[in-house]
């Protein structure tokens, strides 16, 4: 579903050159659950950017869902973006002047969907992260936990291939983040593939695969299976 | 996607009501300065019978002294001696021929308690008014027979009728002006050519005159004018008589022309008519007979002031700095709002639909500075009014109409667009990956 080979990104400012990705390379299935952990700079939020569409690589090739994304247009990359990707950032995100509806509607929006559609597709994300009574509320009226549950939602709404989730649960006390791991996880055994990027462990270890960047490239990569068998030992 | 690209404008405009009220006012503001100038020179320079300005040509004829012309590089004068005129007018080579100059007339009004008064009058041949298209509220014009047969009749304008018959119809009722009396026969509705382009000798932008009486019976009672009269040989003695046979030009003469034909006709009969008075011993400068329509007169006589012209000039530079300003807090608008626009690209906006976003806002905000803009120029032109109090024409050129109104808007909403490009090509260029971080 997602595959890197020998991805590399520079980062050139006028005296220093920062490798951010090393000939990375990484394959992702579909349905996996995979979080990505790491110290800071090495490279994990690059990593996101480029898987995201966000970011060009300096070189090496990615697929997406079986399409080359070198070489493709600002057009063509928006359209794999609001299609197939959906994002979850630690900040939420949302904009504060729009109401949740028209938060959630903001990609369905770009997406060229009539208003009866986008409005199902609303009211069931809306519905799926438990905020159904909140809708004409404004970001600033909701907690954190909730807006990151809008900011679900948002990514929900386009029905994607995947999540990108950078640091879902960073913004959030511990309750808050249990709540948003769990809705993370229902989602993901709804079949769509969540990357997450995160600082904590023990909710790098609820996903099923679990890679550790380092200096820019996949330093371990630890299936489910691996996983349960290093907890059994 | 219109319509939610202006509910995005919209709510951004309410967001940043500060910025957004600076962009609004200073394109109001430049709109306001340049818009009052433009009213101004458009008033100047507009057509006053657009109908047919092509058919009505004014006459000129060199009878100018043969060492100089008239003015400078070689014009024909600007009005025609009496000789001439009268022997064109009985030529009647023309559908419609109009003779006329101005005058000054005392009026006694018939109403006891009213002191006689000056009044501006204009001495015309019967055509001045199907010439002209001058509207009546009473009566009509007075007709050839009438000038022939020295008939004492008036027009009188529609104010001097509220003024000397409390706005009645007067028809038939009796003017003295100089102790003669003039049968009414017609008071005009409002009629203010703009410029006036009938006399421009007298001033393009004074008003038109009280009061209309024949030129026959002004000649016959020898009125003399109130114009410019100018003159390349001595008026022999003499008196009136000898002024009329003067080379002096004091009148302006007008023809209407209904096909280029008739133009060509015309212009060959004034040439043989000055080849004819060469043999007399007038007209000692080489043929330079001129007709030029209403347009080509207005253009000959600068009737558009060139300081009014270079007002105009920096009336653009001004709206131009306050777009550079425009420039500025747009910038700085979109650079607040870099996150949404990085997290609207993340989500699948393009670079065209971002484009398109930033340009419907941009386009909110100038036509709320050119709704802004033209009460700017509405209080400009009333700046201007009372900064000329008591000049005659002002009134006349500090008006108005939906050509300007509308004019204000697109050029506001044109210039918030232009303005617009280089921040609106910023904001598509901004990198999602590093905003949605940031923000």
């Amino acid at each position: 579903m997602l595959s890197m080979q020998n991805i590399s990104k520079v980062f050139t400012t006028d005296s220093v050159q920062t490798h951010a990705l090393r000939e990375f390379s990484l394959e992702i299935d579909e349905g996996d659950f995979v979080s990505v952990t790491g110290p800071s700079g090495s490279g994990k939020t690059t990593f996101l950017n480029i898987a995201g569409l966000l970011e060009d690589s300096t070189s090496g090739a990615y697929r997406l869902d079986g399409e080359d994304i070198s070489g493709l247009g600002d057009k063509e990359r928006s359209r794999l973006r609001n299609e197939k990707i959906g994002f979850i950032f630690q900040s939420f995100n949302l904009i504060p002047e729009l109401d949740i509806f028209d938060n959630i509607d903001v990609p369905l929006r770009y997406r060229g969907l009539k208003a009866n559609e986008r409005r199902q597709r609303i009211e069931q994300a809306i519905n799926t992260v438990g905020l159904g009574s909140r809708a004409s509320h404004l970001p600033t009226q909701l907690s954190g936990g909730q807006q990151q549950r809008v900011a679900i939602a948002r990514a929900l709404a386009g029905e994607p291939r995947f999540l990108l989730a950078d640091e879902p649960t960073g913004n959030l006390d511990s309750q808050m983040a249990e709540g948003v791991m769990e809705l993370l996880e229902e989602i993901n055994a709804a079949g769509t593939t969540i990357i997450m990027v995160t600082h904590e462990q023990f909710l790098a270890q609820r996903a099923r695969r679990n890679i550790f960047i380092r200096d820019g490239r996949v330093s371990t990569d630890k299936s489910d299976t691996s996983l349960k068998a290093a907890a059994s030992a | 996607m219109l319509t939610y690209y202006i509910k995005l404008g919209l709510l951004s405009i309410r967001k940043n009501p500060v910025l957004s009220a600076l962009m609004i006012a200073a394109i109001a503001v430049g709109i306001g300065a340049c818009m009052t100038i433009v009213t101004i020179n458009y008033i100047m320079g507009g057509n006053p019978i657009p109908h047919k300005s092509d058919n009505l040509y004014y006459v000129q004829l060199d009878s100018w002294d043969p060492d100089e012309p008239a003015e400078e590089p070689n014009e024909p004068p600007r009005q025609v001696t009496y000789i001439d005129a009268t022997a064109l007018l009985a030529a009647g080579k023309a559908s419609r021929q109009v003779v006329s100059y101005r005058t000054v007339r005392v009026v006694e009004p018939e109403v006891k308690d009213q002191l006689p008064f000056t009044a501006n009058t204009r001495s015309t041949t019967a055509d001045f008014f199907a010439m002209f298209d001058v509207p009546f509220l009473f009566g009509s014009g007075w007709d050839k027979a009438a000038d022939d047969s020295l008939e004492q009749v008036a027009v009188l304008s529609r104010d001097m009728n509220e003024q000397l018959f409390g706005g009645e119809n007067s028809v038939g009722k009796q003017v003295t002006m100089n102790g003669e009396q003039y049968r009414v026969t017609g008071v005009l509705d409002n009629w203010i050519p703009v410029p006036k382009y009938y006399d421009v000798t007298t001033g393009a932008f004074n008003d038109p005159e009280e009061i209309y009486f024949p030129f026959s019976i002004s000649i016959a009672n020898e009125v003399s004018g109130d114009g410019n009269t100018n003159c390349w040989k001595p008026i022999d003695d003499g008196g009136f008589s000898a002024f009329l046979n003067s080379e002096c030009v004091w009148m302006q003469m007008w023809v209407e022309l209904n096909s280029e034909s008739e133009k060509t006709s015309y212009l060959s009969f004034m040439d043989a008519y000055v080849d004819s008075q060469k043999l007399l011993g007038r007209f000692p400068r080489p043929l330079n007979n001129r007709l030029s329509n209403v347009e080509e007169w207005l253009i000959n006589q600068e009737v558009v002031d060139e300081d009014a012209q270079v007002l105009l000039g920096l009336a653009i530079l001004f709206l131009i700095v306050c777009l550079l300003n425009t420039i500025g807090l747009l910038l700085a608008k979109i650079m607040r709002r870099a996150g949404e626009i990085g997290l609207r690209r993340a989500l699948g906006a393009t670079k065209g639909a971002m484009f398109s976003q930033q340009i419907v806002e941009a386009g909110i905000i100038g036509l709320s500075g050119g709704i802004l803009g033209v009460g700017m120029t509405w209080l400009g032109l009333r700046a201007i009014e009372r900064l000329f109090e008591g000049v005659s024409f002002i009134e006349h050129l500090v008006s108005m109409d939906w050509v300007m109104v509308l004019s204000a808007v697109i050029l506001a909403i044109v210039s918030a667009l232009l303005a617009a490009l280089y921040p609106t090509w910023r904001a598509c260029n901004i990198q999602p990956a590093s905003q949605i971080k940031a923000q």
